[in-house]
């Protein structure tokens, strides 16, 4: 078999993993509402009473989804393929890297270079083609946001530098 | 005929140039939305929402309504001209649409879909336009028990109807119904679920959670799959649309049946993808040519198309009369009601006529603008398609990460877009539904206020919601739907003795 058709996790691993994680959430759910109180106060029922039993029945849910999942035929499949992997990290590392220079470089920079480096990484386009079309985006979004609509956007340092 | 005089009372509003400027941005801004993937009509308008603060309340629900049109117009032309549904609505469309246009006849498809999609929508808005009135009317006089029992029934439907396990659908109503509790709660004044961590105080914004779920998910999704995007050409002239036009008449069946299922199903909150399933399916059985329907029956674009649309636009019924929406992209304008200052519900009609009946005008114009667009441009949106995915790809991350920070103006919220987008992916590729999960989150506080509000007036007892045969009636209703699923399989028990199982 070819090392990127070779299936990285079964569903029945994603299907537990996501059954768990759903279930934890009910937990901490019910956790918070025995906090507040589930029963009932001087002015109708406690801060916890909903949240208790929406944990509750989300406790109840994820597990039969698991007990179900795990048994469904078809659980021993791949979830995702070694190559489908890549392409999915391909996107989401750098996008991940994207939401954290929005915050240090403001924006427009981080999505000029965002989108330059995803065309010229992912798409093997020329880096003059793949300047050029960031520049646009940016520029698109400078007019319709910053000019048209007058809604501002996160800036950084370069932006400083003209004054904004 | 109250109804028809506020109706042109509509028009007049909505016939201004700003207005009719709007609806022609809106459909255009749509169709993009429909056509590219990872933006749909739901996270598209989210996305676009914030542009609309300034605007007054009217001229913005036209233009994103108008958006709401477009997308549903432009899933049809990724479905026909290149087998990829842009929507999860339009995945039936691709059936026999994809076909058609292999043997060199996408323009005759797409005229079909287009103008039968136009068909179901007006259907669809007629029907708002005479019975939106009549169900307000009955709503007034609706207390906190009878709201929580229709906010009930909205939600045991979902598990009722849902195609994947019922189990499933409940984890992510639940999840949605725990997103909406986080913050502050307030009827007690107290914090929920926050920890101590600030920017939790506010709440988790369901549009955050929109644009991430359908944005950042479904681009996970497109890319996983390989991005091939070989399509025919699509090129409509005015002869093919005559002819086509020529040869709808003969459907008329297809087409009011399809009609009545969509607007049946958008309604009740099926939404529009089980809405064109299921009429694609029905017209199968019925038609003539039901075992040629996958090659490249005409029959088989219309069905479907017509049944998203009506479903697609009767959606907003219970979203204006009830403040209930039927589908995500309903619960997102539902979103910009409330920021606009708009409480919907039955008192909307009341109140906001004016506001009202030019939206309802708009949906007149807005799918009357979108046919006269769509069947002009589709040339122009094909070659939108064919720019490589890895040029399309991190504009659209830019776009969802631009609409994710100005729901707030919050760097937080652009990382629980993330979070939001991984979560999407895990649970499309699982099977979660989640449709239920964003409803839920819109509709968490207002149903936990009114069944606090009713348990309150009742001291606790939950005989409430059986206390006259209104209520009770939606509540058992409510309850059947809910345990369709064990009921169905009871029944399948009984006829099918022990031995066969």
């Amino acid at each position: 078999m070819e090392p990127d058709k070779q299936g990285l996790v079964s569903t029945r691993v994603m299907e537990i993993a996501v059954g768990l994680f759903l279930f934890a959430l009910g937990l901490i759910l019910i956790f918070d509402a025995n906090r507040l109180g589930t029963g009932w106060g001087d002015d109708g029922p406690k801060s916890g009473y909903f949240p208790f039993y929406i944990g509750l029945i989300l406790c109840i849910s994820a597990a039969v989804a698991i007990y179900q999942g795990v048994r469904a035929p078809g659980a021993g499949d791949a979830f995702v393929e070694r190559g489908q992997a890549k392409l999915i990290f391909a996107v989401l590392i750098p996008t991940i890297a994207y939401a954290v220079a929005i915050g240090l470089l403001g924006i427009y920079v981080a999505s000029a270079a965002f989108i330059g480096v995803f065309m010229v990484w992912q798409g093997k386009f020329s880096w003059q083609k793949s300047a050029a079309i960031s520049l646009m985006v940016v520029i698109a979004l400078w007019l319709m946001f910053e000019l048209w609509f007058k809604v501002p956007l996160p800036k950084g340092p370069l932006e400083a530098l003209f004054g904004y | 005929m109250d109804e028809l005089n506020s109706l042109f009372g509509g028009f007049a509003v909505a016939l201004s140039f700003y207005n009719l400027a709007l609806m022609l941005v809106g459909v255009l801004l749509g169709v993009l939305i429909g056509v590219l993937p990872g933006l749909g009509g739901a996270n598209g308008v989210a996305i676009l929402l914030p542009l609309t603060f300034s605007m007054n309340p009217t001229s913005a629900i036209i233009m994103l309504s108008c958006i709401y049109w477009g997308a549903l117009f432009g899933g049809a032309i990724t479905s026909i001209l290149f087998n990829i549904p842009g929507e999860p609505w339009s995945v039936a469309t691709t059936f026999d649409g994809y076909p058609l246009a292999q043997q060199g006849r996408a323009g005759e498809a797409l005229t079909a879909s287009f103008t039968s999609s136009f068909v179901g929508a007006f259907v669809a808005v007629v029907l708002i336009t005479f019975l939106s009135p009549l169900v307000a009317k009955f709503a007034l006089k609706f207390g906190p028990p009878e709201f929580f029992a229709v906010y009930l029934l909205t939600f045991c439907s979902f598990v009722g109807m849902s195609k994947g396990s019922p189990f499933k659908t409940l984890a992510a109503m639940m999840l949605g119904f725990g997103l909406a509790a986080v913050g502050l709660d307030t009827v007690t004044g107290q914090l929920r679920l926050t920890f101590g961590f600030t920017p939790l105080l506010k709440g988790f914004d369901f549009l955050i959670a929109v644009i991430g779920l359908f944005g950042i998910g479904e681009i996970l999704l497109t890319m996983e799959e390989g991005l091939a995007f070989k399509g025919a050409r699509g090129k409509i002239d005015s002869k093919v649309v005559l002819e086509t036009w020529k040869k709808l008449p003969k459907y008329w069946a297809t087409l009011l049946r399809s009609s009545a299922i969509g607007c049946w199903m958008g309604i009740t909150p099926g939404g529009a993808t089980p809405a064109s399933f299921m009429s694609y399916g029905v017209a199968k059985r019925m038609s003539k040519n039901g075992d040629k329907f996958g090659t490249g029956q005409l029959e088989g674009v219309i069905a479907p198309e017509t049944a998203a649309h009506a479903a697609g636009t009767s959606a907003l019924l219970p979203m204006l009369t009830l403040g209930i929406p039927g589908s995500p992209t309903a619960a997102v304008l539902l979103g910009g009601l409330l920021i606009w200052g708009l409480q919907p519900g039955p008192l909307l009609f009341v109140e906001q006529k004016d506001f009202v009946w030019g939206l309802i005008a708009s949906m007149y114009l807005g799918n009357l603008a979108g046919l006269i667009v769509v069947l002009t441009t589709v040339p122009l949106f094909a070659a939108i398609l064919r720019i490589p995915f890895s040029i399309i790809a991190p504009i659209i991350i830019v776009i969802c990460a631009v609409g994710a920070y100005t729901v707030h103006n919050s760097m937080f919220d652009v990382y629980l877009m993330l979070v939001f987008g991984v979560l999407g992916y895990l649970f499309k590729k699982l099977d979660y539904p989640l449709a239920p999960l964003v409803l839920a989150l819109v509709l968490g506080d207002r149903a936990e206020d009114s069944f606090r509000q009713a348990i309150l007036g009742s001291q606790g007892d939950l005989a409430i919601f059986f206390s006259n045969p209104l209520v009770g009636s939606i509540t058992t209703l409510a309850l059947v739907l809910l345990f369709l699923p064990v009921i169905n399989r009871l029944f399948a028990l009984v006829r099918q003795p022990k031995g066969a199982a």
